[in-house]
């Protein structure tokens, strides 16, 4: 038994490996673009760059229990940073903290700073509305609206008002599905409703609903984990695309998906980062024993 | 593991799911069992009543040629104002009996005999001569009602084998009836005056029409007050309301509520109604708002269940685009929830409109001959007018009720039939 844990392994390895090692030869690759930079720099030494979000001090409780602890972390512009962890480790809780969905949860609470371009979110004065505008989210499984492929995507521009006719409106719509990936295959169709798609289009028309409110970031949690092989792939290439306009965090369970599409990685555990950096070197030269452990496949 | 001990598994497993079977199929004959004992009382109470109502689908009537006499319609040489409204129908229908039994004389006999016909056929005579005036004078032949007793004779509920003492109708006066069926004139016809008279004394043309229009108003009235308050207070208490201990505590309230007997809320209705609210008694308007109060928790929790029934990621997916609360709650929580809520919701109006006690505490139980034309007028309701019939001591009376109760059956239903198409029809598969 034991010695067939190890092949696979060393199997799953391999193919991170390969992966890595193949990455750099298109220059768009996410991975060549990060080897350009200057590695993220780990916990409170991160002040000195300019990120687009940071979190400081971050503690999150959930009644009595302690789910995440003085997380420090900061999310780069136009860069996917990747969540990666064990189950419970924290990372969804921290990333639904950065556009507060948190506030809904009975008996959470938020201690710390939070900042989107150097502004506290969870200031009194602020509007969780107009956060979430700023920063869009797209979740697990695919939950289009029980409504048109259309209203689906209008729903966002409308009720924040981004349209000022119906012209614009369709502009909107069309532009943002065109981003999605998804304009060609449903273009015929925007009048059906957005749970007749397959889950892989699902999940695209809730990308293109969460671009179209036009965010600066997008959050998603594990985006792929309810799709196929061949859609996964397809969201990965659009994150990729993505990045170019948006800043991109991702949290997932497939630590390939976050070798390919991340520029960035933090390895949670137990409510603390353990480790970030950018994703070539975590994957690569992990400095922290429980980062290796995880990321061969030893424990989580 | 050796071939004996391999027997010895096999047998101890084959003899125990044996007695597995065994035992599962009594299970089952236990289920289908009380199936059927359920099926066969419910069949056995609809076709007890629908036995005996139907006859009152027909009506015992009775051919009388009416001699106009213009005598009968004036006063002093003179037609009055309202002479329709006081001439004396009666005697043109005692004539007219007179007339065809020319042997019948004395008093006491003849009473016998215009005990036949309905005391309240002279209003059909009326009716008669208000469409078309130029009767007067002439002479003409008319249907009208039977009395109760007629009725009942005619419909075979009335033995003609119990000794006479023992009827309500004697010998001579059945002598005369089997006269008058001989000639063809007696006739059951379709009973109009059922389903559009209002209550009477009389059950020959006592209607439910009365209790019909009384129990709609009620029913808006109770629409009116118990939707908009059960719907905002469900989505509040589901949507908003921080779940503290005193968010808590109303709700294990309404739960009570909603098994509170009825009787309690007629109480309620009466001292805060009408004792301090002074408002009218025996009205609809009274009554569909005591309904209203018994119906509230059946609605408020219809609410709160369907908004919960909504699943979390609708309400996530919108907050995520910056729906605030409020949108959340009403683009996306509300609308596939309103099947649900209706369905409740017509639940809660079906039991309203079957209940009888609240309605008596609040004075809906009195005797109204009249159909009411408002909300404030003066009524009685289906269930309740089934309560007065049954209660009426002539025989005609429990065909009646009989029918009455098929009738709010129907209505019942109806109600229910809808609440479930509704239920079918915009269910949503997530």
């Amino acid at each position: 038994m034991g010695t067939m844990a190890q092949q696979i392994d060393k199997k799953k390895q391999d193919t991170l490996d390969a992966r890595l090692v193949r990455k750099p030869i298109s220059t768009s690759s996410p991975s060549a673009a990060a080897n350009e930079e200057s590695p993220l720099p780990t916990g409170a030494e991160a002040v000195a760059a300019t990120p687009k979000m940071s979190t400081r001090k971050l503690n999150v409780f959930y009644d009595d229990k302690q789910a995440l602890i003085n997380v420090d972390l900061d999310i780069r512009k136009n860069k996917v940073t990747a969540l990666i962890g064990p189950s419970g480790c924290g990372k969804s809780t921290f990333l639904r903290c950065l556009n507060r969905m948190n506030d809904t949860i009975e008996g959470c609470r938020v201690t710390g700073k939070v900042t989107l371009d150097g502004q506290d979110i969870y200031e009194k004065s602020l509007d969780v509305v107009e956060l979430r505008a700023e920063i869009g989210m797209v979740f697990q499984k695919p939950n289009p609206f029980p409504k048109s492929i259309y209203e689906n995507v209008a729903y966002g521009p409308r009720i924040h008002g981004l349209a000022k006719n119906r012209a614009e409106l369709d502009e909107i719509v069309m532009t943002s599905l065109e981003r999605a990936g998804l304009l060609k295959e449903v273009q015929d169709r925007l009048q059906e409703p957005g749970t007749s798609l397959s889950g892989g289009q699902q999940q695209r028309l809730c990308i293109a609903r969460a671009i179209a409110v036009s965010p600066e970031v997008i959050l998603m949690d594990e985006p792929c984990s309810s799709l196929d092989p061949i859609a996964t792939a397809r969201i990965e290439e659009l994150m990729d695309e993505l990045r170019r306009k948006y800043t991109i965090v991702i949290v997932t369970h497939a630590m390939q998906q976050a070798a390919r599409v991340s520029q960035y990685t933090a390895f949670f555990h137990l409510g603390e980062v353990v480790e970030v950096g950018d994703t070539a070197t975590i994957f690569t030269s992990p400095k922290d024993e429980r980062t290796q452990g995880y990321i061969t496949g030893r424990f989580g | 593991m050796t071939d004996a001990a391999a027997k010895t598994k096999i047998m101890v497993i084959s003899a125990r799911s044996l007695r597995r079977a065994r035992v599962e199929k009594r299970f089952y004959i236990y289920c289908i069992s009380a199936v059927f004992i359920a099926i066969a009382f419910l069949v056995f109470l609809l076709s007890s009543i629908a036995l005996n109502g139907y006859t009152s689908i027909v009506q015992t009537h009775l051919r009388l040629d009416i001699v106009y006499d213009e005598a009968v319609f004036e006063h002093n040489g003179s037609r009055s104002e309202d002479f329709l409204m006081r001439s004396d129908y009666n005697a043109l229908i005692r004539k007219s009996l007179m007339t065809k039994f020319p042997n019948v004389e004395g008093r006491k006999d003849l009473r016998r005999l215009f005990a036949l016909v309905s005391e309240k056929a002279r209003f059909k005579l009326r009716s008669a001569v208000e469409e078309n005036p130029d009767l007067i004078g002439s002479t003409g032949s008319i249907w009208v009602p039977v009395s109760g007793d007629v009725d009942m004779l005619m419909k075979g509920y009335m033995r003609r084998d119990v000794p006479e003492d023992a009827r309500r109708l004697d010998n001579q006066q059945i002598s005369w009836i089997d006269l008058l069926t001989s000639e063809n004139l007696i006739e059951k016809k379709f009973n109009t005056a059922f389903f559009t008279n209002a209550d009477s004394r009389s059950p020959e043309i006592a209607g439910i029409w009365g209790a019909v229009v009384g129990s709609f108003y009620t029913m808006i009235v109770t629409l009116l007050f118990a939707f908009p308050i059960g719907l905002m207070t469900g989505i509040y208490l589901q949507e908003f309301a921080t779940k503290n201990r005193w968010a808590r505590l109303v709700e294990i309230n309404i739960n009570n509520l909603a098994a509170v007997p009825s009787i309690v809320f007629g109480l309620l209705g009466l001292a805060a109604f009408l004792n301090f609210g002074g408002l009218p008694r025996s009205a609809p308007l009274v009554g569909g708002m005591t309904l209203a109060l018994m119906t509230l928790p059946t609605i408020i929790i219809a609410t709160r269940a369907s908004l919960l029934s909504i699943p979390p990621s609708i309400r996530e997916a919108a907050r995520g685009v910056g729906a605030s609360e409020t949108q959340v709650m009403l683009h996306h929580v509300l609308p596939p929830a309103i099947p649900g809520i209706l369905t409740g919701t017509i639940i809660g109006m079906a039991r309203a409109l079957g209940e009888t006690a609240p309605l008596l505490m609040i004075g809906m139980v009195a005797f109204i001959a009249d159909v009411p034309q408002s909300i404030t007028d003066p009524s009685t309701a289906l269930p309740v007018q089934i309560f007065l019939w049954a209660d009426s001591p002539e025989r005609s009376f429990v065909e009646r009720t009989a029918a009455a109760t098929l009738v709010l059956l129907v209505f019942l239903i109806t109600m229910n039939g809808l609440a479930i198409y509704l239920r079918k029809r915009f269910e949503r598969r997530w």
